[in-house]
């Protein structure tokens, strides 16, 4: 299981009611309705991974984020998750305000843009940052808001949302001690749990 | 006519006539004191009694939904690119039964049978149903073919309502409920159009209040008309461009009051050959039906509320120009479902053809479909056509 989401799991009460959005293939909501008898739903906009998500029989709602979740009641679920989407929303702030508006929990994980193979891409060959775990270039890559930890907590502080889990991994490493140390310079994928 | 039939056919298929002298009380108030139901079922039923699927009609379907009924046939059952051996509705695993509703005329009891009371013709005098009789006598006809649970319950567009009101109706006798471009309630819009087609049949002087058979014609131009402007909404405006265009019949203006315009000319012949194909009063019938539907009302028009009751899975599928039955009208099916707590699935598929494409094998709304029911079959534990499965992944890869 990819890190974030192997994290995360943990972080999920059984019997509780999940929307995920952007749920990609579904591995999450998969082993969660497995494991942990969620009632889950997943929101995505891509045929391939809808069909996995209906192989596996994982709920999925073909439905764009950036349209918003108006359509769902205030604090309707327990928990509102979206993994590595958050970069790659219109406008991640008013996402996030209806995540928190419709969960009663949230956890949002991304990749931190201040990490320092990415800020050494930027400072010292004068390009934008690609690497495996971010493979696309500037001009086509669906990652159109890319931020730091410090970034995200300064959006977070600004809104009064509080944040009440907060952990960094590195894709390989998960969270080794040394990521934990500095964050913002070795933490790859950011996974916050946060609520209002 | 086809020469053999395609590896993928179901072939010949023979209807049967099933009759019920159980008298079925109507949401009217009215009874129907006996009836017969005219079916068409593929494939075998399994000794578990498990692998049932209930096709429910749209407007003007019936209960032949693939195959042929002879070597002369020009086309096959409605909705053969959907049922067959190794299509989504995989006959070598499903037992699928398709019938003809009640009210219907292509041989299930309905305005064209004769009343037992008067000894003549129903005509107009035949009770108005609703989506919920017709499940109930679909309820009776699984009882007689010893299903006691269907795998699946289809039915796209006012068939899909049939499919949602059997998930509300018999909670315990479905696993799965398809609902295609459909919804759970008309519009204003949707039943203004239909309430233009009913006046033009009503209107139509050949219409006798409904007695037309007593003096032997038909109202042929209403039909038409009706089945006109029913075609014009099932398309979208990009399929109709793309289907005719601007394309002249002869090349120039006639500067006569004829058909100029091909697509002038092509509605003319589907609502002529549908005139002739098609009883007036069963139209008339299955409008109402339609316009009647809201499950609701029985929970002072909360949905979230009426679909508590509701055990199975559900998949839901719209069409992007589907302005008949608008991806709206599903949404907002499934935001019920969601909040009421059922397990549903959505897709929202991307086509030009209006509400027509739900009978349109549509390579995405295939793969969706066709893999839900791979599913449906894995939870049964009938046999996977892997086949299948990788015929459908190259599809939506194309």
């Amino acid at each position: 299981m990819r890190a974030d989401l192997d994290i995360i799991k943990e972080w999920i009460k059984p019997r509780s009611r999940v929307l995920d959005l952007g749920c990609g293939d579904g591995e999450l909501l998969h082993f969660l309705q497995q494991n942990k008898q969620v009632q889950g739903y997943g929101m995505e906009i891509n045929a391939g991974d809808i069909s996995t998500c209906i192989d596996k029989g994982v709920n999925v709602i073909e439905q764009d984020l950036d349209q918003g979740l108006t359509n769902f009641q205030d604090k309707s679920f327990d928990m509102v998750i979206m993994t590595q989407a958050l970069q790659a929303v219109e406008r991640p702030d008013q996402v996030l305000d209806e995540m928190l508006r419709v969960g009663k929990e949230t956890i949002v994980t991304f990749p931190n843009f201040g990490h320092w193979r990415a800020r050494f891409y930027l400072a010292l060959k004068g390009e934008m940052p690609v690497s495996k775990f971010l493979p696309y270039t500037w001009y086509n890559t669906p990652n159109i808001h890319f931020c730091t930890f410090k970034d995200f907590e300064a959006l977070c502080r600004q809104k009064n949302i509080h944040i009440a889990r907060r952990t960094v991994v590195n894709s390989k490493h998960r969270d080794h001690w040394i990521t934990a140390l500095w964050p913002n310079m070795l933490g790859e994928i950011a996974i916050y749990h946060v609520t209002t | 006519m086809p020469e053999k039939f395609a590896a993928d056919s179901v072939g010949l298929a023979t209807p049967q006539t099933l009759q019920f002298d159980e008298p079925l009380q109507l949401r009217s108030g009215r009874t129907l004191p006996q009836y017969q139901l005219v079916i068409e079922t593929y494939g075998e039923l399994n000794a578990e009694r498990s692998n049932a699927v209930l096709i429910c009609h749209a407007l003007s379907g019936h209960h032949h939904v693939a195959g042929y009924h002879s070597m002369d046939d020009d086309k096959p059952g409605w909705w053969d690119s959907a049922v067959g051996p190794g299509k989504v509705i995989d006959t070598n695993r499903f037992f699928v039964v398709g019938l003809n509703n009640l009210g219907g005329c292509h041989g299930s009891t309905g305005p064209q049978s004769i009343n037992p009371e008067t000894g003549t013709e129903y005509g107009p005098d035949f009770p108005l149903l609703t989506v919920r009789d017709w499940v109930k006598s679909q309820a009776r006809l699984a009882d007689r073919l010893g299903i006691e649970t269907w795998a699946a319950v289809v039915g796209g567009s006012l068939g899909g309502m049939q499919a949602l009101r059997w998930s509300i109706d018999y909670p315990h006798r479905l696993r799965h409920c398809l609902m295609i471009a459909s919804a759970s309630k008309l519009t204003a819009q949707n039943i203004a159009f239909n309430e233009v087609a009913r006046q033009a049949i009503s209107k139509d002087p050949e219409f006798h209040g409904g007695r037309y058979k007593e003096h032997n014609t038909i109202p042929k131009h209403g039909l038409m008309l009706a089945r006109m402007l029913g075609h014009i909404t099932y398309l979208s405006d990009d399929a109709m461009r793309e289907k005719f265009g601007r394309e002249l019949r002869s090349g120039e203006l006639s500067y006569k009051y004829d058909a100029d315009f091909e697509v002038e000319s092509y509605l003319r012949y589907q609502g002529e050959s549908f005139s002739e194909a098609f009883d007036a009063n069963s139209y008339l019938l299955m409008t109402k039906a339609l316009d009647y539907f809201d499950p609701s009302v029985d929970f002072d028009g909360d949905l979230v509320a009426t679909l508590e009751a509701a055990q199975c899975r559900f998949l839901l599928v719209s069409f992007t120009t589907d302005w008949r039955f608008a991806p709206e009208r599903s949404r907002e099916v499934v935001d019920a479902l969601v909040a009421a707590g059922k397990n549903v699935s959505y897709a929202e598929i991307e086509s030009a053809h209006g509400h027509d494409a739900f009978l349109i094998p549509i390579p995405r709304y295939m793969a969706v479909f066709g893999r839900y029911m791979n599913r449906v079959a894995a939870e049964l534990g009938l046999a996977i056509d892997t086949a299948i499965g990788s015929a459908m992944a190259k599809q939506e890869r194309s």
